[in-house]
């Protein structure tokens, strides 16, 4: 394979300049010592990390955006499964159309969801509610725990199976000790990368989270809307660590690339 | 001098030597096959000659003059890649005459060149398809019409038949050699089959973790191998006694060598022998000629014409 | 006829039927209800909705704004996202790894902070490019950035340029790498090479990555809320204002619907296209 050449390098390098500079300027912001938006270059401070004690509101949506992503992703991902194995195992009617189905979180617009959620909720009682929440998180999140979970169904080959019942093991025992090995990958990546969706989402959510149950991009959303200070910059610095490393954590564990681009379960690696 | 030249040619990746100072001679109009096991540096040996790898030293040399100044794209070498590596997003008449194109030949001249070399290779009713719409065999015929419609000084193949069925690539072998021959051009094969480069090379060079062992006509060397490697590689061979002797050249006889048949597998047009005798196993093949032959546990007699 | 599928399959048919399909229709129907200051929304059928967003100007100008920006934003996105696609994909081991990381990465990260490193980077005079540019003399007044198109086009851009660039890396990664040296050895120079060979075979990635960018961008709403504020607006801003400010449900409903069915078509639209154009070729 060639080289890129120099002029494709400095494109790349202002490529990847254009990638980062938003997230290292916010980072950057936050240690800034002043009481206004300033970018330190003498002085660092860690005050407005500090400060983010003082403001409740975020620490306590933090925590429920952490506890709103695990459960959420989780019912996701045991919903995905079985129709991930259907997908993948069986040729019926409706096939194509319970796919398009599953994946339409995708194709329409969260604007459009948050509307129609917050219509529902509001019409059946769940207005507001965390178990509101729960549900208008596992729609949109289902997509993604689908496509991995769909990935590994797909990528497990039946012959693996048909070899262990021809060497006597039960039922049981295959699925103990051929499938959910090989399949574990691809439902914690689907679990991951669900998470790190629902950790993120804030179009559709904000229609539907009420002050006390408003998750942590809501509440920064709604705080950028009224004033931009240092505050907003320390806590979204947080969020970019916390994001930054569940990222690498995953790249090592399952790859990236095959994570986005969604192939098959099993290609090497 | 020879039309190409290899000239101590070597090449390392890192810590590997994958070309160990080969030198090559190739005549015009020859067909030269390199063969080897693989990782013995054929594709290497190739690329440094059409471009694509650079030589760590040595010199290539066409028509006396140093080919390694020349870019990958002005030196007029015909490649058919393993893969083929058509372009898929274009029809069997684009893809073979892009080089012309290349070239800056007009309209008019295009087409007869392409529309005889598509003939040439009985591809004539296949014009308009898309790579992916022909099956492998066809897919080798573009690759090698899309090489030579540019009238390459030299063809290169790198195992162009290794993805196809054995019957198939019986077929393409002959097709192949008749089509060199008529046009005359130039031809470097790399293989590791050596029925293959046997059949249709004018000399073979066989070639050893990076090193050639033997070069010379394919007959040559597997009559008299110049090593034990050459001798092994080419075809089976016994060591009876310190002496190399194929196994069609052992005939069952009177007297001589006693031995018990271990296996016996009939092949069609010969029988092959695994015979135990006091010397070690003994590999023998016989032709079929409908006579009756010695069974499993038989014993036997094993004579042979040194050489 | 088989049941096990359909068994498999009715949880997450269940939550769907219950949780998307339901809430959707009622949405809908929402955008046929009538509204007042005093009287809140009222459960019957008319067009009023429907009518005020297709006569009143102001609506019409509010979408074509939304789908400039959207086109402006995948124009760009593919301008620049393609070669940048091309050149990890000829990158080396680890670099690729890397850099793919660093490039893709930015899509799991908080829309919200990274459109708020935009307003730090572009914001007023203490903007951090303003001010260099305007230490350096270069400009006299700080570049406008907030409350502009330009504005939210770039954050918009950035936001969603990953999804262009994996969308082509998927199809470069399908591309056999011996393909382009053919091509050399066929006397084609480096621009052809580009030209002839490689950029009809990105195609179908740069099409399907624009239709992704597309959609995302004409139904975006943090960037062009932090970006746009209240001033300039786009569809789901629009709809936002009329559900949590406004209070006119069903108009903010007609809104959202229209929103909807003009992506749904357009993709729809396009991915015939694409794939029409490229079963033959491809399959
Ligand atoms: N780009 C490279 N980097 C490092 N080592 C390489 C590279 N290309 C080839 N080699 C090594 O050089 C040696 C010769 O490789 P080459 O591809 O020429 O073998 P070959 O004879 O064509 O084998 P095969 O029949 O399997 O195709 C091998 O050991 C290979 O691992
Ligand atoms: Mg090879």
């Amino acid at each position: 394979m060639r080289r890129n050449g120099p002029l494709a390098l400095c494109y790349h390098a202002l490529f990847v300049a254009f990638t980062l500079a938003p997230i290292i300027v916010v980072c950057w912001v936050a240690f800034t010592p002043e009481g206004y938006l300033s970018f330190p270059t003498t002085h660092w401070s860690l005050r407005w990390f500090h400060a983010i004690a003082r403001y409740p509101e975020f620490i306590s949506a933090f925590w429920r955006s952490i506890g709103l992503g695990a459960l959420s992703s989780i019912i996701a991902v045991a919903i995905s499964v079985p129709a991930a194995l259907a997908i993948a195992r069986y040729r019926f009617a409706g096939r194509e159309a319970f796919t398009a189905l599953f994946m339409s979180p995708l194709m329409i617009p969260n604007v459009v969801l948050g509307i129609a959620f917050l219509r529902f909720f509001t019409e059946v009682g769940l207005g507001g509610t965390f178990t509101g929440l729960v549900l208008a998180h596992i729609v949109i999140i289902f997509p993604f725990a689908l496509r991995l979970t769909l990935a590994s169904a797909v990528g497990l080959d039946r012959a693996l199976e048909h070899a262990a019942l021809s060497l006597g093991a039960s039922e049981w025992t295959v699925m103990k000790r051929i499938i959910l090995p090989l399949v574990l990958p691809g439902l914690v990546s689907g679990w991951a990368l669900a998470f790190i969706n629902s950790f993120d989402e804030v179009t559709m959510t904000v229609f539907v989270a009420a002050p006390g149950t408003e998750t942590l991009p809501v509440r920064m959303f709604l705080y950028i809307q009224d004033n931009i200070d240092p505050l907003v910059t320390s806590v979204s610095a947080c969020v970019i660590v916390v994001t930054v490393a569940a990222l690498v954590a995953l790249d090592r564990a399952y790859g990236l690339e095959r994570l986005l681009v969604g192939r098959g379960g099993n290609d090497g690696r | 001098m020879a039309f190409l030249e290899l000239e101590n040619l070597t090449k390392r990746f890192g810590q590997q030597t994958a070309v160990d100072g080969l030198w090559l001679g190739v005549d015009k109009g020859e067909f030269v096959s390199l063969l080897g096991p693989s990782g013995c540096g054929k594709t290497t040996t190739l690329q440094m000659i059409a471009g694509f790898v650079e030589p760590t030293s040595g010199a290539i040399r066409l028509e006396e003059r140093d080919l390694l100044a020349v870019k990958p794209a002005q030196r007029g070498l015909g490649v058919v890649f393993q893969s083929y590596a058509l372009f898929p997003h274009m029809t069997v008449v684009q893809n073979v005459s892009f080089g012309l194109e290349m070239q800056g030949v007009a309209g008019a001249e295009r087409a007869k060149r392409v529309g005889e070399t598509l003939e040439l290779v009985g591809l004539g009713s296949f014009t308009e398809r898309f790579p992916r719409q022909l099956s492998g065999g066809q897919q080798q015929r573009v690759a090698l019409a899309r090489a030579l419609v540019i009238r390459p000084r030299i063809l290169l193949l790198d195992e162009p038949l290794s993805n196809l069925d054995a019957k198939l690539r019986e077929e393409m072998q002959i097709e192949l050699r008749q089509i060199q021959r008529t046009v005359g051009t130039t031809t470097i094969l790399v293989t590791h089959d050596q029925a293959e480069a046997m059949a249709l090379s004018d000399r073979i060079v066989v070639m050893n973790k990076g090193r050639a062992e033997q070069i010379g006509p394919p007959y040559e060397a597997y009559e008299r191998p110049a090593t034990p490697f050459v001798a092994s590689f080419l075809g089976k061979t016994n060591l009876v006694k310190g002496i190399a002797v194929r196994p069609e050249r052992i005939s069952f006889a009177a007297s001589g060598l006693a031995g018990t048949v271990r296996t016996r597998i009939f092949q069609g047009n010969h029988w092959l022998y695994q015979v135990e005798t006091s010397d070690g196993l003994v590999t023998v093949i016989r032709q079929n000629t409908g006579e009756p032959m010695p069974v499993e546990g038989a014993v036997v007699h094993l004579s042979w014409m040194a050489g | 006829m088989k049941t096990a599928p359909y068994l498999l399959s009715l949880p997450a048919l269940l939550l769907f039927a219950a949780v998307v399909i339901v809430p959707l229709g009622m949405t809908v129907a929402l955008s046929f209800h009538d509204w007042g200051q005093y009287k809140g929304i009222v459960p019957v059928f008319i067009l009023k909705n429907w009518r005020e967003v297709f006569s009143d100007s102001y609506y019409g100008e509010m979408f074509w704004r939304t789908f400039r920006i959207a086109l402006l934003v995948t124009l760009l996105s593919a301008v620049f996202g393609a070669p940048e696609a091309y050149i990890l994909n000829r990158m080396r081991s680890p670099w690729r790894g890397l850099f793919l990381l660093v490039i893709l990465g930015p899509l799991l990260i908080s829309v919200v902070a990274r459109t708020l490193g935009w307003a730090l980077l572009f914001g007023g005079k203490s903007g951090l490019i303003n001010a260099v540019l305007l230490s350096l003399g270069l400009i006299s007044a700080p570049l406008p950035f907030m409350f502009t198109e330009t504005g939210i086009v770039v954050a918009l851009t950035h936001v969603l340029m990953p999804y262009m660039v994996l969308a082509v890396w998927a199809a470069l990664q399908r591309l056999d790498p011996q393909v382009e040296n053919a091509a050399i050895t066929l006397g084609a120079g480096p621009f052809t090479v580009l030209r002839r060979i490689v950029l009809p075979q990105a195609m179908p990635g740069i099409l399907s990555g624009a239709v992704i960018v597309f959609a995302l961008a004409a139904s975006a709403f943090a960037t062009p809320a932090i970006i746009g504020g209240r001033r300039l607006k786009v569809a789901s801003t629009l709809a936002y204002d009329e559900f949590l400010n406004t209070l006119n449900w069903p108009l903010g409903a007609a809104v959202a619907v229209l929103l909807l069915v003009a992506l749904v078509l357009i993709v729809f639209g396009a991915n015939r296209w694409v794939e029409r154009r490229y079963a033959q070729v491809f399959g």
